[in-house]
This record gives structure tokens, C-alpha cells and sequence, in this order.
């Protein structure tokens, strides 16, 4: 049996202007065929103005386990979200 | 102690991600279901496809290409959620082939007359419909995003086989016969894709314990059934069950007994069309080898240069 093809993600920008989504995976050969087959699959009903697909393997993921040790550096600088600031009684459009 | 957090997880209704620990059992459980939900999916092309040549007129044959393009997604989206589980898409395929991996037993059935994609549509898809809104809420991440995109696009499926069955059930006397027919055929295997009832399905247990599934069959097949009676009346079509009432304090629909010996006698092997499903999926896989094949070399070919 023929080996598997290359696993490539498929990332869709819904509208000009806006980030492109993950979307899912397809099988192909070459990025030609990788950018018609996540047409087909993923865009059957206008659901995409540009596709971008990237091979599986160039993704690098942080590991869900370690997510709080991972992101630990962030939990207690809350002076980043402006709710932290006290603003003067009657201050406006601030 | 992994199991124990594991449970934890999947108690407080966190998702479970592919390289999350995981017990084997669960891993196995789903490879499983989602591969046999996968090849249920890429086999339900056959009986309709049966039609495409022969759809009544040219909204018809769009309508039905576009559907039975839409199963072939839809298997693909799950073949993409079971790959994450660590078994590649030619090991699913060839377990299919070799009969290790199972896929509904409604696609057995054979599609007799045009009335027939009415029945399909409308009931199996409906049936198909109850399952998989319920399984948007399942506990591993792919498969649930996977339901979540085939239900958006899923329930034009029903949609077209119901339109189909009202308008033959007010077209002449043979039109309203055929729907009749057709709804006599596949309504007993419809409510049977649910699967054996609770106190025969050894493996709800821990499927839902680990919450692969939300429903049990029984109370899935019950909510198809409360949906689809009125659906049948509104359209004239009686459906063939002569113990079918409606029980007030239960608020649902009694319905009579499902004959399980020909559930079972179908999902081993017996049923009308088993052995040409299988045949047709390795013939069409044989025959696209070399289509493959060149798709290799064409890549290959492409690197030399671009080296």
C-alpha cells in the first residue's frame, strides 16, 4: 500500500481585511494540489477569499500540559489591562 | 493517577486534544467510532450516486452531485480527526477493506427508485442529523469540531430528501406509491442506526462515562422518532409502524419492536448489498493508484527542479 500523503494545514481568511482561521488538514503531494484539495474541502460554500496551506510538520505546538507554567508569566501583571488604572471621579473619553 | 485527571478533565467538560494523555481504551474507542462514522460516510455515496445519471431533471442532478460531494468532506474531516489519533489514513482504509472497521448498515440497503433519495435524505440524513448535533459535544476536540462543520452543512441534506417525498406524496397515485414504498423500506433501518437498544450496547457505558457520546441510542432514537412523525403526517405518509402512538405521560412517541436479528444479520455481512458497497471501494481505490502514483512522481519531479 502506497504510503500516506504529506498532511498540510489548511489556515482560510473569510474576508479581505480579516487574519486567516485554521480551518483543518488535507492530504496532497505538492502545494499545488494542497491548495485545490483545502478548496474543495473547505471553501464549498464561499466560506474563503484567500487559503493558505503549511505542512503539518513545520508546526510547532506548546503542550497543553504545561500550559499554566507555560503562560504563568502573564497571571500576575494585571497593570497590562486597563481596568487596573483608577481614573479621577468625572474624567471622560479615557 | 493520569485516569484520575483525565476523569477531572473530561468531568468539568474540558476537550481532549491529540497530544493530551489520554487511556488506551478511550483511544481505542474513538479510532473506533470515528472511523467507522468516517467510512459510513464515504460508503453513503454509493446508493445515492446510483441516482446522479438518472436525477428527474437538472436542479435534481446539482442538487444530488452537490450532496454526495459534500459526504465525501465529510469523511475526509473525519479521517483527519482519527489520523490525529496516531493510525495513518491508508490503515483505516485498509481495515475497511479487510472488514475489521465497520460502517452503517443502512448504506446495505438498496436505493430501488427516485423516491428512494427522498428517504435518504429525509430519514437517514435525518437520523444521521439527531447523532451528530449530539456529538458536537463529545469530549475530543477534533471529532467535535469536525460535527460542527458537517452539521452546518448537513442539514440541507435533509432538507432536499423531505422535498423530494412532499412533492411525490402529492403527485399522481404511483408518485404518492413510491414515496410510500420508500418510506416502508428504510424507516425500520433508520431507527435501527441508532444502534442497539441501551441494555444490549456493552460499550455505552464508558462512552459516556468518558463522553464520546452525550446520548445513549435509545434516547437518540427516541428524539428522531418525536421529530419525524409529524413530518410524515404533514405530508400524508404513514409510517409503518402499527404500535406507533403517542404516549401523553412520557410526552413522546411508543413505537413497536425493532427486528433485531436483521440488525445484526446486516452489520455481519448478510445484507442485500454488502458485498458490492465493499467491492465498488476497492475497485475505485485500485483503479486510483496510479492516479496517486503520478501525483508522487509529479512532486518529486518538482523538487528536482526547484533543487
Amino acid at each position: 500500500m502506497a504510503e500516506n500523503a504529506t498532511v498540510w494545514e489548511v489556515f482560510i481568511q473569510s474576508k479581505n481585511g480579516l487574519a486567516h482561521k485554521h480551518a483543518g488538514n488535507v492530504h496532497a503531494d505538492d502545494k499545488v494540489m494542497a491548495l485545490e484539495n483545502a478548496r474543495e474541502l473547505y471553501t464549498r460554500r464561499n466560506e474563503g477569499s484567500c487559503i493558505w496551506v503549511v505542512k503539518s510538520e513545520y508546526i510547532i505546538s506548546s503542550e497543553t500540559e504545561d500550559s499554566e507554567a507555560f503562560f504563568d508569566p502573564s497571571n500576575d501583571k494585571m497593570y497590562r489591562h486597563p481596568t487596573f488604572y483608577t481614573m479621577p471621579e468625572g474624567s471622560k473619553h479615557i | 493517577m493520569n485516569e484520575i485527571k483525565f476523569q477531572e478533565r473530561i468531568d468539568a467538560e474540558k476537550k481532549i486534544e491529540p497530544k493530551d494523555w489520554m487511556p488506551d481504551a478511550y483511544r481505542k474507542h474513538l479510532i473506533r467510532q470515528i472511523s467507522q462514522h468516517a467510512h459510513s460516510e464515504i460508503i453513503g455515496m454509493q446508493p445515492e450516486g446510483n441516482w446522479i445519471t438518472r436525477a428527474p431533471s437538472l436542479r435534481a442532478k446539482m442538487i444530488l452531485l452537490a450532496k454526495v460531494q459534500d459526504e465525501a468532506g465529510h469523511g475526509l474531516y473525519l479521517y483527519s480527526a482519527c489520523e490525529t489519533l496516531g493510525i495513518s489514513r491508508e490503515e483505516l482504509v485498509k481495515q475497511l477493506h479487510d472488514g475489521k472497521a465497520k460502517y452503517s448498515s443502512i448504506f446495505n440497503y438498496p436505493t430501488l427508485s427516485w423516491a428512494d433519495m427522498g428517504a435518504v435524505g429525509w430519514l437517514v440524513d435525518g437520523a444521521a442529523i439527531v447523532n451528530q448535533v449530539s456529538l458536537q459535544r463529545t469530549s475530543y476536540g477534533p471529532y467535535s469540531r469536525g460535527m460542527v462543520k458537517i452539521c452546518k452543512e448537513e442539514s440541507f441534506h435533509q432538507r432536499q430528501g423531505y422535498e423530494i417525498m412532499a412533492e411525490m406524496a402529492k403527485g399522481t397515485p404511483e408518485q404518492k406509491a413510491m414515496a410510500q414504498d420508500a418510506l416502508n423500506r428504510f424507516w425500520w433501518p433508520s431507527i435501527m442506526m441508532f444502534g442497539p437498544q441501551d441494555s444490549d450496547s456493552p460499550r455505552t457505558g464508558n462512552a459516556m462515562k468518558w463522553k464520546i457520546k452525550r446520548q445513549t441510542n435509545d434516547d437518540l432514537r427516541q428524539d428522531f422518532i418525536n421529530k419525524t412523525v409529524g413530518q410524515a403526517e404533514l405530508i400524508g405518509l404513514t409510517i409503518p409502524d402499527t404500535d406507533l402512538k403517542w404516549n401523553a405521560e412520557r410526552g413522546s412517541y411508543d413505537f413497536g419492536e425493532m427486528d433485531w436479528d436483521e440488525f445484526w444479520s446486516v452489520v455481519n455481512g448478510n445484507g442485500p448489498c454488502n458485498k458490492q458497497r465493499l467491492a465498488h471501494h476497492k475497485k475505485a481505490h485500485d483503479e486510483g493508484k496510479w492516479v496517486r502514483d503520478a501525483a508522487k512522481a509529479h512532486a518529486k519531479k518538482q523538487e528536482v527542479v526547484a533543487n
